[in-house]
């Protein structure tokens, strides 16, 4: 089999995910799209693996971590989304401006770090 | 045959004998591509879990095509049999609507597509250009069956294996960590009762803390928890595939 | 031990006194005065047992060096002759005199252990300075005394006056260093070695290429010191200093330094005829100056203090004519007689409560008060006068003998015009310190009107001090026969032409001062009393000093002592007392005579005045000039902030978004260019 259609295929897949990531608003839906890039990095360590004949098998080994790691961070990446919904309401990540400048005033570094505590803290205590 | 060979054309340029793998292969990616394109544009949420279930099934049986069968159902059981089902379980918690919903996509939309042509450009040029005269030899020896990726994991790569069962405990530890200060936080409203623990409306931001706290303790810890428990044959995909069943 | 091994220690334990005072002094305070008296006082054996070793005889020469310096040499030398010998004694006497008596003084002062300390390292300083053979150390002394004194003055530094006094010594005297300095190089770069006997040899064999260079730029140096004209200045106004600081500055360390310094290198000098003549002409005018206007003021320290650049004009006098001998003899029954008259002077000025000799005029029975002071400032001022047979006397007879050696034709090392000038002035001068002298007993201690407080016995410190200082005052001068033993030069003895004049001049003076007196006295009756008592009586004598200074009318504790019209040392207009003789004798100068003849003024407008309108030129150019180019730097980075701060939108898809694009373009640019190389 020609390695071009594997490697081709895992760079469009690659591509359609970092679209994901960058247009979607939910963040569960920029996970799945992070689900998309992993898969394509898998596929290419798959293809290169096959037509190395690697006597190690390092690309399916590494795979299959890649596998059992992407598990685990959509573990931990759901827990912030759930907690992160639990205090602000939403998951939409262009609504988390707190790192956000605010435009027009001029405060030493010290206000700028204390600044996008304020809304923190409060939605905190409101939940 | 017409039409393979068209699609083939239009995916690889120049290459005239297509045997029958490479057919299936084309296929299933066009599929796999197909999904996953639908995954990140379509405006039902939902929708997208599932259509991202049909792009990781394809991926699957790209996998068996090049021999890989083992990874092939490690991926069918993790991916879509446990981290989907996570992900649907995610937009459960945090009321994603069911419907189709208007602002799915951010205003950040055009940069992402320029983005994403320019890399999937230059990536697809680059690739091209560099295995335009490179085949992979599927026959001889299975590269990746059971037997043989078992006996590889646990002669050569034990070491990293265990290290990622460590891994894999972090990860429980933080998901617990995580979900007992929601639960420390939430201590006061937990009278708000059980009975209302899946219930879909819109409750007070006391009830909110609290009710998706426990399920989505629970569903976030399952893959994690069993993962470092069996690490022999690497399957964390088991007991969730059980699970699933 | 050696005789350069005492000497050694001379110096060096003042020092360690004051480094250890400075130490301890603040926590544990009883160590204070032992740590300032001790090693002062063992100061003083070892220098009279150096004295007595050295005996006038054979010069003692010690040197080692630490470490080479380069072309010219530094070495620690110690270079005893019995100039040396006789000042170390002289600093070391009034140095412990003065540490005894500040006990007392300052005995409630919460600064009272760095104060002693500074005193001690002062001596140090001075008798490093004394016993140096090397110019080099002799300068790290002297400029150590100028830290010290500034410290020293502005003891009250609360009060504007002495910060304002101790930057103006400060300034002064480093105005004169700087040509000291320069002169000191040019020294050693002709003569090749710090060494006084390496120069003093140097200039034996006419190895010195400009002299007159040198000694310029050397004088201008001693000036400052030894406060002679133009930069005298800075003495009146160091009176804001605790009194016992003032009898140490003027009678034995500072001012001795530089009159010292001529002495040593008098060869030096006495190789440019011209610089002799400068350094006549500038004794005569300190002289007639400083004894004008001592006779106009009203503040019975600074009458001390211009009496004292008076008597360093009669040293400086002596030097210009040549004869050394008489300058040192003359600088040792000064040190004597001057140190008793500041110390009495502070006795004085607790008793009455006040720094001002109308209010004292005003006072009666003074003396029945502190009758030591009395008597020893008796003693004091008739040495002052130059009345035989006390000190003062052979002293002055000494340089006037040598002043009309020169007059006449009789030496060879300075010119005879440098004589006549030094003659002359000497002999007007002796007129006019009777005068003062008299002014200023009479006006103390002959006052009359309401009886002067009484504050009890002075402290036995105090006045055993006095009496001490009185003996050298009184009978210094009856050892002038084997003073020129010491002293490499011809007899010191007075001769019956000098004396005579000398004696009737100063007897002219001081009638016609008592006669002004009788006939003012009357007259001060009728005015207002100024009524000034101790603010303080209970406290120590340097608080009433203090407060004396500081007179402050809404200062609520001393309200008594805010009615003394003339005591603060920032107002130089004396209080207008008709009862002054001063006022008689000198008619329409003592306007000018009061104001040091306006030298204040005229250094005001002619370096302050321009010193200021640069300050505010280039406070102007900083403020409106530069600060506008800061500012205008200020606009782009502000713009491109604000830029910058439009993209901080917290959107991380924005951020992320960037990011790839920037790596895409990265990784397009790296393959464009790798397939271009390929």
């Amino acid at each position: 089999m020609h390695l071009a259609y594997p490697a081709v295929l895992a760079a469009l897949l690659f591509c359609v995910g970092l679209y994901g990531v960058l247009a979607r608003r939910n963040a569960i839906l920029v996970l799945m799209s992070v689900e998309l890039m992993l898969n394509a990095v898998n596929l290419n360590l798959v293809a290169f693996d096959v037509w190395l004949r690697d006597t190690l098998h390092s690309g399916q080994a590494l795979t299959l971590f890649t596998i059992a790691i992407a598990a685990a961070e959509i573990g931990i990446g759901l827990a912030i989304v759930l907690m992160v919904y639990r205090n602000r309401g939403t998951s939409d990540i262009d609504k988390l401006r707190d790192t956000a400048e605010t435009a027009g005033e001029d405060h030493d570094p010290d206000d700028a770090t204390e600044a996008p505590d304020g809304p923190a803290q409060k939605a905190e205590a409101a939940a | 045959m017409i039409t393979t060979t068209s699609v083939l054309a239009a995916t690889g340029p120049g290459f005239l004998s297509p045997s029958g793998v490479e057919i299936a292969f084309l296929l299933v990616g066009v599929v796999t591509l197909g999904a996953a394109v639908i995954t990140v544009t379509t405006k039902q949420l939902v929708h997208a879990a599932l259509w991202l279930v049909v792009a990781l099934g394809g991926l699957a049986v790209e996998y068996l095509l090049l021999t890989a069968e083992f990874i092939a159902w490690v991926q069918v059981l993790i991916y879509v049999g446990s981290v989907v089902v996570l992900l649907l379980f995610g937009l459960m918690l945090t009321r994603a609507p069911i419907g189709r919903s208007p602002d799915a996509d951010s205003g950040n939309r055009p940069v992402a597509l320029a983005v994403a042509v320019a890399a999937g450009a230059a990536l697809v040029w680059v690739v091209v250009d560099a295995f335009r005269h490179t085949w992979i030899d599927l026959e001889g020896p299975v590269q990746g069956s059971t037997e043989v990726t078992g006996r590889i994991l646990f002669q050569h790569w034990v070491l990293p294996f265990e290290a990622l069962s460590v891994l894999l405990l972090a990860a429980l530890v933080g998901a617990i960590v995580l979900s007992r200060k929601n639960a420390a936080a939430a201590e006061p409203g937990t009278t708000g009762g059980p009975g209302s623990a899946g219930e879909p409306g819109r409750p007070n931001p006391g009830r909110r803390t609290r009710t998706p706290g426990r399920p989505a303790k629970e569903t976030r810890s399952r893959p994690a928890q069993e993962a470092p428990g069996r690490p022999p044959t690497a399957d964390p995909s088991e007991p969730p595939q059980k699970e699933q069943r | 031990m050696t005789t350069p091994t005492l000497a050694v220690l001379v110096p060096l334990l003042p020092f360690l006194g004051a480094a250890a005072g400075l130490l301890v002094g603040r926590r544990a305070g009883g160590f204070a005065r032992p740590l300032a008296i001790l090693p002062t006082l063992a100061a003083l054996a070892l220098a009279l047992t150096v004295a007595v070793h050295q005996g006038g005889g054979k010069v003692i020469d010690a040197a080692t060096r630490l470490t080479p310096t380069g072309s010219v040499p530094i070495d620690l030398a110690l270079h005893i002759d019995g100039f040396a010998a006789l000042v170390a004694v002289l600093v070391t006497v009034v140095a412990t005199c003065v540490q005894v008596y500040s006990t007392a003084y300052l005995r409630d002062d919460p600064r009272y252990a760095s104060y002693a300390a500074l005193v001690s390292l002062f001596t140090s300083a001075m008798l490093l300075v004394v016993y140096s053979g090397d110019l080099m150390v002799l300068l790290v002394g002297w400029e150590v005394m100028g830290i010290c004194s500034y410290f020293l003055v502005g003891h009250y530094w609360e009060t504007p006056e002495a910060r304002a006094a101790s930057l103006k010594a400060f300034l002064v005297t480093k105005l004169g260093d700087v040509p000291f300095l320069f002169g000191l190089f040019a020294l050693a770069a002709d003569a090749g070695t710090f060494r006084i006997t390496g120069i003093l040899d140097t200039v034996a064999t006419g190895g010195l290429q400009h002299p007159t260079v040198i000694a310029l730029l050397l004088i201008a140096g001693v000036a400052g010191k030894s406060a002679q004209f133009p930069l005298h200045t800075w003495l009146p106004d160091a009176m804001a200093g605790p009194t016992p600081v003032s009898a140490l500055i003027h009678a034995a360390t500072m001012v001795a330094a530089g009159v010292y310094f001529v002495a040593r290198l008098l060869p030096v000098f006495a190789a440019s005829a011209a610089a002799m003549t400068v350094l006549a002409v500038l004794a005569a005018v300190t002289m007639v100056g400083s004894a004008l206007a001592a006779l106009a003021q009203d503040d019975i320290k600074r009458v001390l203090a211009y009496s004292t650049i008076g008597q360093l004009g009669y040293m400086t006098g002596a030097l210009a004519v040549g004869d050394r001998g008489a300058a040192v003899f003359h600088l040792l029954s000064h040190g004597a007689f001057k140190a008793l008259l500041f110390l009495g002077a502070g006795v004085i000025i607790h008793a009455a409560g006040t720094n001002s000799l109308s209010a004292m005029s005003r006072m009666g029975g003074l003396p029945k008060r502190i009758p030591d002071a009395y008597w020893t400032m008796t003693i004091a001022l008739l040495a002052l006068a130059a009345m035989p047979p006390f000190a003062g006397f052979f002293s002055k007879e000494a340089v006037l003998v040598a002043a009309e050696h020169t007059a006449l034709g009789d030496s060879v090392t300075a010119p005879a015009g440098a004589g006549w000038i030094v003659l002359l002035s000497g002999l007007l001068t002796a007129l006019l310190t009777a005068a003062y002298a008299t002014r200023l007993w009479l006006l103390a201690f002959r006052g009359h009107g309401p009886a002067a407080p009484d504050h009890g016995r002075q402290p036995i410190a105090m006045s055993a001090v006095l009496w001490v200082l009185a003996v050298p005052s009184l009978a210094l001068g009856l050892a002038v026969g084997q003073l020129a033993g010491w002293f490499d030069v011809h007899a010191l003895t007075p001769t019956v032409t000098t004396a005579v004049l000398g004696t009737g001049v100063a007897a002219v003076g001081g009638i016609m001062t008592y006669a002004a007196w009788r006939a003012l006295r009357y007259r001060a009756d009728g005015s207002v009393p100024l009524g000034a008592v101790a603010a303080h009586p209970d406290a120590d004598p340097a608080t009433s000093e203090e407060a004396a200074i500081a007179t402050l009318p809404r200062a609520l504790n001393s309200v008594r002592a805010g009615e003394t019209p003339s005591a603060a040392y920032g107002d130089l207009a004396p209080a207008p007392d008709p009862g002054d003789p001063g006022r008689l004798l000198l008619g329409p100068l003592h306007r000018h005579a009061a104001t040091g003849f306006h030298l204040d003024a005229l250094y005001a407008t002619l370096f302050v005045r321009p010193v200021r309108a640069a300050a505010e030129l280039v406070r102007f150019l900083d403020r409106e000039v530069v600060e506008t180019y800061v500012r205008g730097a200020r606009t782009l980075p502000r713009w491109l902030g604000t830029a910058v701060r439009r993209a901080q939108t917290g959107n991380v898809q924005t951020y992320l978004g960037a990011l790839l694009a920037g790596s895409v373009v990265l990784a397009i640019a790296a393959v464009l260019v790798a397939a271009a190389g390929a």
